[in-house]
């Protein structure tokens, strides 16, 4: 009875040794295959669906009081772009910069930060929240995409915005990109923000233009904004995944 | 063995709870390992609205984060831990947030439409009435269950082939309490979520407290899954783990005790 007891004991451990390093192995091989991460890439259309279902078109992200702003807010991604055409332009103070708009729109125009400025505009204290897992509070001023979409005039076709950035990523000429759908771009709560905290929007946080996408994750808020084209698909653009972070497999629906 | 005529076999688990119950293993198993790699991700805890509100963290790795002090209030966290979770804690083994968030929110739906299948089947076949609900007689004896639990001391015969009050308060303790915590606590971190009921995420106290309650209800689940592991190898490990698989469970003789 003992020895058999003994010998179970063994074989259990031995069993238990093997199984879990099959299973950490097994775990890491679906992750490298290509058919595993489409398996779970599920979940991505599964929350998406979910979570529209759950709200509107106009559910509002929870908008804060000043009390709750961050002490300051902290910059993350890119802080300062080195890219040299971007510094020359901060150097005179972005007076020079200009936001182009095109794509499937009547009238593709470019935008002065001075006539940006003088847009009616909207002030939000929202919380942006990161996909490591850290939340900041801020208040926002900036002008509506949907005011600025609607002087270009969307032509039928089109069904994404994508938002093309002067920061290159990590030493590569690589710049950063997203995008996201017209739902989102004409959400009122989506803005162009050239403040935050009542100040000129610093560098480390995308002087001098930066989206707020405020029912989704920090990655969607793109920086440094240089133009915003206004396509059908946006399988034909860079990775094919919508942007940068989705082309190195972060969902591209970033509300969770 | 002692002689096995002398045992009888009944149907202990149903076929939907067996299958329910090796998905949950599966589910929890991936969710713990892959939410650890999210976790290592920004390895620091806070309570509140957001992480910078002022006050230190309530739990970070020492170095983990690379800005210096998790908080930016130069003020130590409450809790240090000396290091990140270990690469084979964590899904994948190596730094891949990315990949750990596909893992996390697949096994969250499979986990969630698989405890509602059980919920629902539980209800219907009336599995929940007649073997979780604790009756009159089970809170009378409840002092001699805790006492029975303390000493190690099992059920015999007709006592065995049902759940005693502790087992029935802790799987519905687990079931309809720590498992919608932990559900509840992570859409908290949802920013789309977030806007069905603006405000909703401060009745826990905001999103990084969700963000830390979440992260203790895992360890509660942990640690469930520990006594429950315990239960079960010191009652009969093969006779419960053949009950949970084939869904046969053998009773010994009462006069055996």
């Amino acid at each position: 009875m003992t020895r058999r007891l003994h010998s179970r004991r063994r074989f259990l451990r031995q069993a238990l040794t093997t199984a879990s390093a099959a299973l950490l192995a097994g775990c890491d091989a679906l992750s490298n295959s290509s058919w595993f991460p489409k398996v779970l890439g599920v979940a991505e259309h599964l929350s998406r669906g979910a979570h529209h279902l759950l709200t509107s078109r106009r559910s509002m992200a929870q908008e804060f009081t000043e009390a709750d702003l961050s002490p300051q807010f902290r910059s993350n991604g890119t802080a300062n772009p080195e890219d040299a055409a971007y510094q020359a332009l901060a150097t005179q103070g972005f007076q020079d910069w200009k936001l182009e708009v095109d794509g499937l729109v009547g009238d593709a125009a470019q935008f002065t930060l001075a006539q940006l400025r003088a847009m009616p505009s909207r002030t939000q204290i929202t919380r942006h929240d990161c996909v490591e897992g850290w939340s900041a509070i801020g208040k926002w001023k900036g002008v509506p995409l949907s005011h600025v979409l609607a002087l270009v005039r969307l032509q039928p076709e089109a069904r994404y915005v994508v938002f093309h950035c002067a920061d290159p990523m990590w030493g590569t000429p690589e710049k950063y990109y997203e995008s996201i759908d017209l739902e989102d771009a004409l959400h009122p709560q989506t803005i162009l923000a050239y403040e935050l905290n009542d100040e000129v929007l610093p560098i480390k946080n995308g002087a001098p233009l930066r989206v707020r996408i405020e029912r989704q994750l920090g990655y969607k808020m793109a920086k440094y904004l240089m133009r915003i084209e206004v396509v059908s698909s946006f399988t034909g653009i860079r990775g094919g995944k919508g942007g940068y972070w989705e082309d190195r497999g972060y969902e591209w629906y970033a509300g969770i | 063995m002692p002689g096995d005529a002398a045992h009888h076999a009944y149907r202990r688990h149903s076929l939907l709870v067996r299958i329910t119950h090796w998905i949950n293993v599966i589910a929890l198993a991936a969710l713990l390992m892959s939410g650890l790699q999210i976790f290592n991700e920004h390895p620091a805890l806070y309570w509140g609205k957001s992480s910078y509100t002022g006050e230190p963290a309530l739990l970070e790795v020492k170095g983990g984060l690379p800005w210096g002090k998790s908080s930016e209030t130069g003020k130590p966290a409450l809790v240090e831990l000396e290091s990140k979770f270990p690469s084979w804690m964590i899904i994948p083994s190596g730094q891949n947030l990315a990949m750990g968030r596909r893992w996390h929110f697949f096994f969250a739906w499979l986990f969630v439409i698989n405890g509602l299948v059980y919920v629902v089947h539980s209800i219907v076949s009336r599995h929940l009435g007649r073997d979780l609900k604790p009756t009159r007689d089970d809170w009378r004896g409840i002092g001699r269950s805790i006492k029975d639990h303390l000493l190690l001391r099992q059920p015999r015969g007709e006592e065995a082939r049902r759940y005693n009050v502790i087992q029935k308060l802790a799987y519905l303790l687990l079931i309809f309490g720590l498992f919608p915590i932990v559900v509840l606590t992570g859409w908290s971190m949802s920013p789309w979520l977030n806007s069905i009921f603006p405000g909703w995420v401060d009745l826990l106290g905001g999103r990084q407290s969700g963000r830390t309650l979440h992260f203790i209800a895992a360890w509660l689940l942990v640690s469930f899954v520990l006594v429950h592991v315990f239960e079960v190898v010191i009652t009969g490990f093969w006779n419960n783990l053949r009950s949970m698989i084939t869904g046969r469970y053998r009773v010994s003789p009462e006069d055996r005790s």
